[in-house]
């Protein structure tokens, strides 16, 4: 069973797509971070909350045919690396699409959905997934 | 206080399945089961999708259409369902999160077979006429059962509609709600049980018509208006069958039900039932429409609304979440196999 702490702390990230900013030199962060590799010391005390973008289109993606349990009753199933309309890069699952019918440069947006559990008596784990835009 | 409906967001899965599929598998003209029930198909959510996740979605399509109201200023969100993820640890405060109203705001899951999204919304007019918050939200969401092989599992869907309750730049002014309430046990589901249980056909006359038609009247008389006073009605859609027969008993016409009507082509999403009809009135009303709602919850009650639409729904921006027909345009069609495995009917090793 997975730390049910670790999980609440991701909440942010998985459900809204809250990041940070470093606020000295604008790198975004998604998932966040505290503490900004690029500018080290002159970046402490200045990292902002930012909210990705939830829209985008697909960079690139692949389907995948050897699920891992969580996703055994979806496969096979796309995976897609997303760049978001403020030009951040996403990975996550692509879902209520036709398998062959996704393209590079496809609009998407990130919904919620259920990613995993712990089990039939643990914890269920949401975060986001995308979809194709409507 | 003028109290009324600020805004609306709706969301059904994508995925259908026919009778006639359902039938196939258990020996029976699925086909004229769908044709006596008045399903033509109905909705399936997918291994991802639960009443959490439908509920979020329409809550966002909700906030989307409401960029000036902050979701800080939200007091309460009540999430009424009879198929919560959990037994013990809410919906709403999931979808809280999700629409980034925590923390100072109240919440609570709401249970009332299928009227519970109504309650909420008659708990959020409370909350906010006597100005305990500035808004609240209120949704019926549902990704119901039906035991495989019984008549539910023809019309049992998935579903929800998402309102935010409020006084401030109303689309939709409720001028009046009431309901009728009894125990009358015409269908449950006991703790721990996967499936419910219905009393077959008492689940008509004693429960549904009466309760339907009882509020359904009080309502008239309480506000001293006449069927043809409204130009949409919406009533609690176990099927296509009961809808369109209580309101030809009421006086209702054809016309007046056809927005709301959606069970014919998504099924029964119960506490999502009305809340996605009148979602479906309101993708279309204008300035000045009257609109009659009931809905229907087994155990048993029945909660009536009479609404206006004000001249604030023509500035508002409606566009920036799809509407219904938009949502239902692109259906993916399962078969029965599909459907056992979406909706967790196939035991796998652990």
């Amino acid at each position: 069973m997975a730390s049910v702490a670790k999980e609440w702390r991701e909440i942010p990230g998985r459900y809204n797509l809250i990041g940070t900013k470093c606020g000295n030199c604008g790198k975004i962060f998604f998932p966040s971070r505290d503490f900004c590799p690029v500018c080290r010391r002159k970046g402490i005390g200045k990292i902002e909350k930012y909210k990705v973008a939830r829209t985008g289109e697909v960079y690139t993606f692949t389907v995948i045919y050897d699920a891992p349990d969580a996703n055994v009753r979806q496969k096979p199933y796309a995976a897609a690396m997303v760049r978001t309309d403020d030009g951040i890069l996403i990975s996550g699952q692509l879902v209520d699409v036709d398998l062959d019918k996704i393209e590079i440069g496809m609009r998407v947006r990130a919904v919620l959905r259920k990613l995993d559990s712990d089990g039939a008596s643990g914890v269920i784990h949401y975060g986001f997934k995308f979809v194709p835009e409507l | 206080m003028e109290v009324g409906i600020v805004s609306y967001g709706a969301y059904v899965p994508r995925y259908r399945i026919k009778p006639e599929e359902i039938g196939r598998i258990w020996g029976v003209d699925g086909k004229a089961m769908g044709k006596g029930l008045m399903i033509n198909q109905k909705s399936v959510p997918s291994p991802d999708e639960d009443v959490v996740t439908i509920a979020t979605e329409a809550a966002r399509f909700m906030m989307a259409r409401v960029p000036e109201v902050d979701p800080q200023d939200i007091g309460a969100i009540y999430v009424g369902s009879e198929s919560h993820p959990y037994a013990v640890k809410p919906t709403a405060t999931i979808v809280a999160e999700s629409i980034e109203a925590t923390p100072a705001m109240t919440a609570a899951d709401l249970e009332f077979a299928c009227k519970a999204g109504t309650a909420g919304i008659q708990a959020c007019m409370g909350l906010v006429g006597s100005g305990m918050v500035r808004y609240g939200v209120a949704i019926g969401a549902d990704t119901s059962q039906g035991a495989p092989g019984d008549a539910l599992e023809y019309s049992a869907s998935a579903g929800g509609a998402a309102y935010l309750i409020g006084s401030e730049n109303v689309i939709a002014k409720i001028n009046r709600t009431l309901s009728f309430t009894t125990d009358t046990p015409d269908f449950w589901r006991r703790e721990g049980q996967p499936y419910p249980l219905h009393g077959g056909r008492f689940t008509g006359e004693p429960a549904y018509f009466r309760h339907v038609t009882s509020a359904a009247k009080m309502m008239l008389d309480a506000m001293g208006t006449q069927p043809s006073d409204y130009d949409h009605a919406v009533f609690h859609q176990p099927n296509g069958k009961f809808p369109t027969r209580v309101a030809k008993q009421l006086g209702f016409t054809p016309e007046q039900i056809q927005y709301g009507l959606l069970t014919p082509e998504i099924g029964n999403t119960y506490s999502g039932a009305v809340p996605l009809g009148l979602a479906s009135i309101l993708d279309h009303a204008k300035p000045g429409d009257r609109i009659f709602v009931t809905s229907y919850g087994s155990g048993a009650g029945s909660d009536a609304f009479d609404i206006t639409v004000t001249d604030a729904i023509s500035g508002y921006k409606r566009d920036r979440a799809p509407v219904l027909e938009k949502i239902l345009a692109d259906p993916v069609y399962v078969d029965y196999g599909i459907y056992a495995k979406f909706k967790e009917k196939i035991v796998m090793p652990e």
